[in-house]
């Protein structure tokens, strides 16, 4: 190769290098801004913060959901299997919101350590299959398939 | 090896070859896209959860894997400009970026179209998705740049060193479900080991990848002879070849 090539080459590669080692940092440091949300033992560990708007994302506990015979309030059960936190919300849920499912929900911690949520997002797992493979999964391995954390 | 790099550096070479390929990829784009759009949107089963609005993802995915595809063509070409100054590398560049732009814009509108009954939100601010937000001004930012120069030569260059600053974001997207807490799901086509999708929904998947690379290298190639054409209009071989016609 022709030295001067060469040299292009090596600024070339310096240069891809250099910013992907400064942008790696950035994200580094900035790493608990670029999570969207805080699992719940960090909530419960006390990580996240109690005097503003957080987002707590795990699964949503099995045989939690209570809903009101009246009102559209509901409240769950969200963990990531280390831990668990409560969760208020009043509102429409989406349609992908159930027990054992990923969930996302924006709000504040009240005093006593629940959410009170005013938004609640579901969060879809990777899973793709039809109907029928569903139903023969569920009768054997389902469960252990689902543990997965989001 | 090495006379077919220097015939590719060619023009008039490469627009009687790039008008032999375009005759054969445009067929071949069309059936697979119409292939794989009717296997996938007619005969792949309902998904277990989402029933019948999953059936995005034979665009939505498509779309974004070939955008992440088609930033690394556009910046191996800035570097092939930078480093061997050749003209057709920066037609190249010049000629991916707008397609890569539509791409990556497809990616986010279906993604927002599929979010809202599936998460209950048109746009979250994860990972995921606010790096493909990047990597969309990013090959908006290459066109702009182009455009701003009056000299083409400088203006490649400087499209080659923004280009090859931005491939960084490449890893950051791909890896950004696994790195950190995001909504977006991880990947369910798996390199290694069993995919997260079944062979009954993946196998038109598969193919409707194929047919967006067959489309994306379609486009900058229709591109690259545009761009061919305009710069050199007053040139001899053209003017052969029009005259020929």
């Amino acid at each position: 190769m022709h030295p001067i090539r060469k040299q292009r080459l090596v600024l070339v590669s310096l240069m891809v290098v250099l910013s992907s080692v400064a942008i790696g940092l950035v994200a580094f440091a900035l790493r608990d801004n670029i999570n969207l949300f805080y699992p719940p033992a960090d909530v419960i560990a006390g990580k996240a913060p109690t005097d503003r708007t957080i987002r707590l994302g795990g699964m949503v506990v099995e045989g939690s959901i209570e809903r009101s015979e009246t009102e559209l309030d509901t409240t769950f059960w969200v963990t990531d299997y280390e831990g668990s936190v409560a969760v208020r919300y009043s509102g429409i849920l989406p349609d992908l919101f159930a027990e054992g499912e990923g969930v996302v929900a924006e709000g504040m911690l009240d005093a006593a350590g629940t959410l009170v949520a005013t938004q609640v997002l579901a969060k879809h797992d990777e899973n793709y299959m039809p109907p029928e493979v569903a139903a023969a999964l569920e009768g054997k391995t389902a469960p252990a398939e689902r543990t997965a954390l989001p | 090896m090495w006379t077919i790099i220097h015939k590719m550096g060619s023009p008039p070479w490469f627009f009687r070859f790039s008008g032999v390929l375009v005759r054969w990829l445009l067929p071949i784009t069309i059936s697979l896209l119409v292939m794989g759009a009717f296997w996938g949107l007619l005969v792949a089963p309902p998904d277990f959860r989402q029933g019948n609005s999953y059936r995005i993802i034979y665009i939505h995915v498509p779309a974004a894997v070939v955008a992440l595809a088609g930033y690394y063509v556009m910046a191996l070409a800035g570097a092939v400009s930078l480093i061997w100054r050749i003209k057709m590398a920066d037609i190249t560049m010049r000629a991916a970026a707008p397609v890569g732009a539509v791409l990556t814009a497809i990616a986010l509108v279906t993604g927002a179209i599929w979010g809202k009954p599936t998460w209950g939100a048109w746009w979250v601010w994860d990972a995921r998705i606010t790096s493909m937000l990047i990597l969309f001004f990013l090959y908006l930012g290459v066109v702009a740049l182009f455009e701003a120069y009056e000299n083409k030569t400088a203006a490649a260059r400087a499209c080659a060193v923004l280009s090859l600053v931005g491939t960084v974001n490449i890893p950051i997207i791909y890896k950004s479900v696994d790195w950190w807490y995001s909504l977006h799901q991880p990947a369910s086509i798996k390199f290694t080991g069993e995919s997260a999708i079944d062979s009954s929904m993946l196998y038109p998947l598969l193919l409707m990848i194929l047919a967006f690379y067959c489309l994306f290298a379609l486009t900058v190639l229709l591109n690259m002879r545009a761009e061919l054409l305009w710069a050199h209009r007053e040139s001899s071989w053209l003017k052969q070849l029009a005259g020929g016609a």
